[in-house]
């Protein structure tokens, strides 16, 4: 399956160039999309991805969905990049080392049971 | 603008019956409350109907006309649809309906088929109310979601895993005399810190369970009510709802629920009561740390404070705001897409008095419920009052 906006983001995320949208008033977003999803501004430019990010929140996931049976356990995590959050695996270091306030980067990796392209968080 | 009536209610029972096809809940819920209501079909002008996820469970989209015929119906019907909260959506958009004076009776409730599927099949079709792109391809379960939540809120309010431990006990209380609850199986602290993680911080005992259920609910319009001598003593006074991102990376906080304080401000305004005014209430406890959201979302406490409301048993059945006298998701059970008309069915006996547990509120005229869909992206928000 083709995400128009958002393979190529996460492809960009992957090289290293990272980006996401900014309005005007500042407000941070992923595409797809065509307006601020908090202002409605249609004024969107690509800004770039901070490099390092800080773990918001996570979780030690035991039980996954069918597409995550050969990741588990696993840590899924919300970090703060800037104006925007971005959700991942953690990837790079043992789910139980995680914690709120860890610097993390973003990344790509593949997903151990469908292959496919998924965003990864990295300790720094 | 008329006021509206609950003319009759009806429940199957929520548990496993893997064996029992939609059709057959949904119109076992629907001649319940049929009958309860002493209401002819022929009156009945439409069905509004919740269901999230039975395109995946039963292969069946287009429900909505299926349930009229389970129900014995020949009108128009339509499926609502928000996760977790398309029962609460459905009875909203009834309500509303009988108070613009398009209908005098619609039909609301909901149904969900949950445990003819697999765990895993069920973990993923529920996934599919969170974010496809951002969140559940980065591995993320509804527990994982609340999980995350829980997280957040243990960070910058504090609070433990045994806090959240107190709902899952005092839920599971609750249940024991509810015929149409899953559990009815007393636990305690330990039990519940003691299960199997499923998603750290959410334990088994923290989730409710995978549930199979309908619920069913005949509205009227107080006009209609009089004229057909109906004894409904029970009316909705408030109605509201709020939104909110689907995605928890694009809130602004993510240890609170504004979707719940919208709906709530439009409800009690709907109504014109305050938070301080309310007897009891139904919440959405799909996992532990969401009653705590609920709680204070709903304007009962201030933000950090619900953690220990369950501990110090400030919310328990012999309290002054008792939550969840059903059992609530936790032990009553959640097929998703019934329980926001369940929550309906479960306040209107309470108030009624026909509840086993309305000795516990004998003097209670005004309850709450409060369903959410996904992380609280969607939230409905209800009144019932009972005459006095």
């Amino acid at each position: 399956m083709t995400d128009a906006g958002y393979d190529e983001w996460l492809d960009a995320v992957g090289t290293g160039d990272g980006y996401y949208l900014e309005c005007p008033a500042g407000h941070g977003s992923l595409p797809p999309r065509r307006v601020c999803p908090h202002c409605g501004s249609a004024d969107l430019d690509r800004t770039d991805l901070p490099a390092t990010g800080t773990v918001e929140t996570f979780t030690i996931c035991y039980v996954g969905g069918p597409d995550f049976t050969d990741e588990e356990p696993y840590a899924t995590a919300i970090a703060a990049f800037g104006d925007v959050r971005l959700t991942g695996v953690v990837r790079g270091t043992d789910p139980e080392a995680v914690t709120v306030g860890m610097p993390v980067e973003p990344a790509t990796g593949s997903n151990r049971t469908t292959g496919e392209d998924l965003l990864v968080l990295r300790p720094r | 603008m008329t006021g509206v009536r609950v003319a009759g209610v009806g429940l199957t029972h929520f548990g496993r019956h893997p064996e029992r096809t939609g059709r057959d809940m949904f119109g076992e819920a629907a001649l319940a409350a049929r009958e309860e209501s002493g209401v002819p079909p022929e009156d009945i002008e439409s069905i509004n109907y919740g269901n999230f996820m039975g395109t995946l469970a039963e292969r069946q989209g287009h429900q909505a006309p299926l349930m009229a015929e389970a129900a014995g119906l020949q009108c128009p019907a339509t499926r609502y649809e928000d996760a977790c909260a398309s029962a609460g959506v459905a009875v909203r958009e009834a309500v509303r309906t009988v108070r613009s004076g398009e209908a005098d009776v619609v039909l609301a409730g909901g149904c969900e088929r949950m445990t003819n599927l697999s765990t895993a099949d069920v973990t993923e079709g529920l996934a599919t109310a969170a974010d496809e792109l951002y969140e559940v391809r980065a591995g993320m379960t509804f527990p994982g979601a609340y999980a995350l939540m829980a997280r957040a809120y243990f960070e910058r309010f504090g609070g433990s895993r045994e806090d959240l431990a107190h709902v899952a006990v005092k839920n599971h209380e609750n249940a024991l005399p509810n015929e149409y609850a899953q559990f009815h199986r007393a636990i305690t602290v330990d039990e519940v810190l003691d299960a199997p993680m499923v998603s750290d911080p959410v334990g088994l005992l923290d989730a409710c369970p995978v549930t199979d259920g309908a619920s069913a609910i005949v509205l009227v319009s107080d006009e209609y009510a009089e004229r057909a001598g109906l004894d409904a003593p029970v009316s909705v006074t408030g109605s509201g709802q709020g939104g909110d991102k689907l995605a928890l990376q694009d809130r602004e906080e993510l240890a609170v629920t504004p979707a719940t304080e919208r709906a709530a401000a439009e409800a009690y305004d709907d109504a014109g009561c305050s938070p301080g005014d309310v007897d009891l209430v139904e919440v959405h406890d799909c996992f532990t740390i969401a009653e705590i959201l609920a709680i204070e979302g709903l304007g009962f406490y201030e933000p950090g404070e619900g953690i220990g409301a369950a501990r110090r048993g400030e919310t328990t059945s012999t309290s002054k705001l008792p939550v969840n006298l059903s059992g609530g998701l936790k032990a009553k059970g959640h097929p998703v897409g019934a329980t926001g008309g369940s929550q309906i069915v479960e306040m209107t006996r309470l108030l009624r008095g026909d509840h086993p547990n309305s000795e516990h509120v004998e003097d209670a005229t005004l309850g709450v419920t409060h369903n959410a869909g996904g992380t609280v992206a969607s939230a409905v928000v209800h009144v019932l009052e009972v005459d006095g």
